[in-house]
């Protein structure tokens, strides 16, 4: 199936009509809609030469002040100077990806890995090497296999790029013992580890994570992004990187936009000053909690045997295993006509495998709608089943 | 001026061709803008019938490609309502969406089509997959060419030229419909015939024919601009051009059709068309073939349209 053809079955998957696990858009509908537009209101009237005005390449200061008490809830330490605001985090890791790689450089990854990161990798012509994951994410015995064979081959990864927490798209997490494993590894080796962590906050159990970063400030460079915690739509994330890497950051961002939005920058920095938004990550945590108890019982309910799914701890993403011999790719047009769409796992390894999975979105349709969605997808599954059965495997 | 005060487009709709259908919607609403008439898009979905109730139209101009806009669903529910609609109506177009019964009512008809037999896939795995394909290729031989029974911009379907490329061929069609249509491969010239009735009976287009760059006609080939070559008229003898006119006219006419269709023939190397299929609401994308054949036989897309919708109107529901 060619993209052209993916994409028209997505268009499709927009309408209200479709029950949509795919997406991975945040819930903001869930934000104090009122208070935010006030708050902005007041922005304007009493700020608002300035948060119309160009500001510096490295961002806001004042918002970069806030940015380390967010970072401190994961234990980084971290001063303003260090934190580079981007377009989102999407726009630090195509910065960094400009900075690290020439056409053929290796680039390790977690097998599967974000979507939107290999785009930047391929974008740049990048080698993407992906490293088994379990239900513990990285596998360390994995990864330095995979530098063992990179080097053996005459090269050398650039970067690890890795999504510890609740990662995009496996919902696996990094468990906490194998993070120094993790870093160790790396360290001999010398190879920079690139942290996205945007679900970081949004676990279920206990408190968040210690990030990578809070134990490598000179081996780690750190993607933050408040697109899950405030407003995807103001594309605000951030980067924090060792000195040197840090002024490439700053002099390639400049390049690319010469300043990013001082509005949403001055939008991000007063709500987290005026806004309880501890307590609105805690309401966005219990409404994430309730979708995916809602998709995990109703994979249990209804999955026939012998699908396989991931149990996040956090963020927004279930990983399905389908059964052998069934396409995820192949199935989606079934699963648009049954009004139920995912996205297909083929999307999130570089050399287009992965078919046998699918990644499910649990952050956007509410309980009941996560339930239908899921027993529609039921019924596409075992029509395939059956025609894998009579035809053999897609 | 026209006397047509307010036109729907319907375009959109939910099946693979949604994004095709918004395409073709658009082009049609902004030449009925260009031309001075008051138009919108509107999607087959809940608010539409409180849409057109609420401000009736002068006609409705479906563009809705696929399953509800081609087999006649949506114009049933247009004429419940009393609303004029360009195009044919629903009883016409159940019959022409689904192919096996195009073909077999233009085959009564004496056209050419190539022998098929056509499938659901309860009946391989009733049966056997394994016997009833083994059945197929002995009956019909090979190559083949596989395609959902109903649907459209080649979907699930491609050819097939040896046995074993049959069962995956099957599951890529089974993936857009239950049923499959599995035809004897016609290699030749690829041709698209549109049809245009203006109140003076159906008038054949000049055959647009289709080159694609690379492989098969199929749905990147039909809507990337520039991956295909159309040549209109078709690089046809003057006699096997008038027969693809004469079959186009005689598809819409024993199916029933009304003010326009496109209907897509292969013509052989002997210079024999087949007819394959028949549209009810053809293309009208940039790429489509439709508006290049308007375009080449002098009629404005744009005052096409007015027309078809102001005989729409004056028809009434």
């Amino acid at each position: 199936m060619v993209a052209s053809e993916i994409r028209a079955l997505f268009a499709v998957a927009a309408r209200p009509e479709i029950v949509s696990l795919a997406g991975g858009s945040p819930y903001v509908a869930a934000l104090p809609l009122d208070a935010v537009g006030a708050m902005i209101g007041e922005l304007i009237a009493s700020q608002g030469a300035t948060a119309l005005q160009y500001c510096t390449a490295q961002g806001d200061a004042g918002l970069r002040e806030r940015i380390c008490d967010v970072m401190a809830l994961e234990q980084i330490r971290a001063h303003p100077d260090e934190v580079v605001v981007t377009v989102g985090s999407q726009q630090a890791l195509d910065l960094l990806t400009r900075i690290f790689i020439d056409p053929g450089d290796v680039i390790l990854v977690e097998a599967p890995s974000y979507v939107g990161a290999l785009g930047a990798f391929a974008s740049y012509q990048a080698n993407v090497v992906h490293v088994a994951m379990d239900e513990d994410g990285l596998i360390p015995e994995a990864l330095e296999e995979a530098i063992r064979r990179t080097a053996a081959a005459g090269r050398r990864a650039k970067f690890l790029y890795t999504v510890p927490n609740y990662q995009n798209p496996a919902g696996v997490t990094l468990a906490a013992g194998r993070r120094h494993r993790i870093l160790d590894i790396c360290r001999r080796a010398g190879l920079l580890v690139v942290e996205d962590n945007p679900y970081g906050l949004l676990g279920f159990d206990g408190e968040p994570m210690r990030a990578l970063r809070a134990d490598d400030a000179d081996g780690v460079v750190y993607l933050g992004s408040f697109s899950k915690t405030i407003a995807a739509g103001l594309r605000v994330g951030w980067a924090v990187a060792p000195t040197a890497i840090r002024e490439k950051l700053i002099l390639a961002a400049e390049s690319a936009v010469l300043c990013h939005s001082s509005f949403s920058q001055l939008t991000v920095r007063e709500y987290l000053n005026t806004q309880p938004w501890l307590e609105q990550i805690k309401d966005f945590r219990e409404l994430y909690r309730e979708r995916r108890d809602a998709m995990l019982s109703a994979l249990s309910r209804m999955m026939p045997p012998e699908c396989h799914w991931t149990q996040p701890a956090g963020g927004f993403f279930v990983w399905l295993r389908l059964p052998d011999g069934i396409h995820s790719k192949a199935m989606l047009p079934r699963a648009i006509s049954s009004r139920v769409a995912y996205v297909p796992g083929t999307g999130f390894y570089a050399d287009g495998s992965g078919g046998q999975y699918a990644r499910l979105c649990y952050s956007l349709p509410d309980p009941e709608r996560i339930g239908e969605g899921i027993r529609r997808l039921v019924s596409v599954i075992e029509t395939e089943i059956q025609l894998r059965d009579d035809f053999g495997p897609a | 001026m026209s006397d047509l005060e307010r036109i729907v487009v319907l375009a959109g709709g939910l099946s693979p061709e949604r994004e095709v259908s918004l395409r073709s919607g658009d082009r049609v609403c902004d030449a009925l803008i260009e031309a001075g008439i008051h138009a919108i898009v509107a999607d087959a979905d809940s608010a539409l019938l409180s849409l057109l109730r609420a401000d009736p139209p002068s006609a409705v101009f479906p563009a809705i490609h696929g399953v509800c806009g081609e087999d006649g669903a949506i114009r049933e529910v247009l004429g419940l309502l009393g609303v004029p609609y360009v195009g044919s109506v629903a009883s016409a177009c159940q019959m022409a969406f689904d192919k096996p019964t195009a073909k077999a009512l233009t085959a009564a008809a004496g056209l050419v089509t190539p022998s098929s037999v056509t499938l659901p896939r309860e009946t391989f795995h009733d049966l056997g997959a394994a016997a009833v394909i083994d059945l197929i290729v002995a009956k019909l031989g090979l190559p083949l060419y596989v395609k959902p029974s109903r649907g459209g911009s080649a979907l699930g379907a491609g050819p097939v030229r040896t046995a074993a490329e049959l069962p995956a061929a099957l599951l890529s069609c089974f993936a857009y419909g239950d049923i499959a249509l599995i035809e004897r491969f016609i290699s030749g010239t690829e041709v698209a015939v549109g049809v245009i009735d203006l109140g003076h009976g159906p008038q054949a287009l000049p055959a647009v024919e289709i080159v694609p760059g690379e492989g098969e006609y199929d749905y990147a080939a039909r809507y990337t601009a520039g991956k295909t070559e159309f040549y209109v008229p078709a690089r046809l003898p003057a006699e096997v051009a008038d027969e693809v006119a004469r079959i186009a006219i005689a598809a819409h006419t024993v199916l029933g059709l009304r003010d326009l269709s496109r209907t897509d023939l292969i013509v052989d190397d002997t210079g024999t068309p087949y007819f394959l299929e028949v549209n009810v609401s053809p293309g009208m994308t940039e790429t489509s073939t439709l508006p290049l054949a308007l375009e080449a036989s002098g009629h404005s897309f744009g005052s096409t349209c007015v027309s078809l919708l102001e005989q729409a109107a004056a028809r009434g529901a």
